[in-house]
């Protein structure tokens, strides 16, 4: 995608991306030789046709993460479908699993910190080598952190 | 008087954007990660209800049980069911630095499906305006499949089966998306309509020039009336590497693993 300046005759420059809301994809250009800029405005369906193929208007800033465009546009995943990786002592990979019983205890916590609790866990988990959060392990960690109230 | 304009490729300046560009490290990225396999294998036929998840999982199992290592691409996005038959439906993914790494089913068959990735019972939906999904849900379903071709750690394999849904076109997007056209296997049943739009499938896969690996004829004991298997073969030179019948045993499956080489 590239923008002329009709009267200079010269090719427009990126300058930058905005997400104005609305579902609107926004691309501004200018000249480098009399300073108009231009701004390209995508409608919905335009944006979602560009995030479906995966690339960025104006260039990838950082990589793509694993399955980026799946984790986020499908509406209907399943909220645990992903897990972080425990490195075991074994030398084996597995994924980070949470008990029935530590799910339902994490359910109490606040909405407004929950998610920071769960990394809290979490991370506290793999830095162990625990595959499962359960319970005790949850004690575990409120004792060793000092999370007492968490 | 019309406007001066030039062409694209009259601009030479760099196109900081780069879609193109983008594009194309998409593919060296799907190509890759693809590298340590020994061969791509779709599944499909073009017709539905013929089996061909049934004998993917099965031939994925019995090529494991072989001492193949091998993975299974769940390929139809909005039907899954072979992640379910190989006893991971339900797995969760570990997502590592830059890829996630697949599920382990039956007889230790990686595998990844979007049964996986869905919520209990929901179809898959996308995030985005509904009235236009027409225009874009195709490349969203095509950007989903480069993804799980692409960002999933698959590891070295003697052979990916890809589990196609009915039809062609996600063959045909695969042949845009993979590096060389895939090994094709197709399944059908007996019945001459079975026949009639299997071979619409493989004549796309001709065109293509996809290797066609030959046909694999399901639940030929059972109601299904017809020589859809050999007229297939006969037309397009192909062998019958399986007659499977209705209730298979571990046998068959293993006749048909020997039979792939």
């Amino acid at each position: 995608m590239k923008f002329l300046c009709v009267e200079c005759d010269r090719q427009m420059t990126f300058e930058e991306r905005q997400l104005p809301g609305d579902g609107t994809l926004a691309a501004a250009f200018r000249c480098p030789k009399c300073g108009r800029a231009v701004a390209l405005l995508t409608n919905p369906m335009e944006t979602q046709l560009v995030s479906s193929l995966g690339v960025k208007i104006g260039g990838a800033t950082v990589p793509a993460e694993p399955l980026e465009t799946i984790r986020g546009m499908v509406a209907t995943g399943r909220e645990d479908a992903f897990t972080e990786p425990v490195g075991r002592s074994d030398g084996r990979t597995v994924g980070l699993s949470w008990s029935a019983e530590a799910q339902d205890r994490l359910a109490r916590v606040p909405g407004f910190v929950r998610g920071m609790v769960k990394k809290i866990y979490a991370d506290y988990a793999k830095e162990r080598g625990i595959g499962e959060i359960t319970p005790a392990v949850m004690d575990a960690a409120r004792s060793e952190l000092g999370l007492e109230g968490m | 008087m019309p406007l001066n304009i030039r062409t694209y490729h009259e601009l030479t300046e760099p196109d900081r954007s780069g879609l193109g560009e983008q594009i194309a490290t998409q593919r060296r990225r799907l190509a890759a990660r693809l590298a340590a396999v020994g061969r791509v294998v779709v599944v499909m036929s073009g017709k539905g209800g013929v089996g061909k998840s049934f004998v993917t999982a099965h031939l994925a199992r019995a090529l494991a049980r072989a001492g193949r290592a091998v993975g299974v691409l769940d390929a139809d996005l909005n039907g899954p069911t072979v992640a379910g038959l190989l006893e991971a439906g339900t797995a969760r993914l570990v997502v590592g630095e830059d890829a996630v790494l697949p599920a382990t089913g039956s007889d230790g068959v990686r595998l990844v499906s979007m049964a996986q990735l869905l919520a209990d019972g929901q179809p898959l939906a996308f995030k985005g305006p509904p009235a236009e999904s027409f225009v874009w849900r195709g490349a969203a379903e095509a950007g989903a499949i480069r993804e799980l071709l692409a960002d999933v750690a698959w590891g070295p394999l003697d052979v990916l089966l890809l589990d196609l849904p009915p039809g062609m076109q996600r063959f045909l997007e695969l042949c845009d998306l993979l590096p060389a056209p895939p090994a094709v296997l197709t399944v059908t049943i007996p019945t001459p309509e079975s026949r009639d739009a299997v071979r619409r499938a493989l004549r796309a896969a001709t065109e293509r020039r996809s290797p066609l690996l030959g046909v694999v004829e399901n639940m030929v004991d059972g109601p299904f009336a017809g020589t859809a298997g050999a007229d297939l073969a006969v037309e397009f030179g192909v062998p019958v590497l399986a007659r499977i019948p209705w209730h298979p045993t571990p046998d068959t499956w293993a006749v048909l693993a020997g039979r792939l080489g």
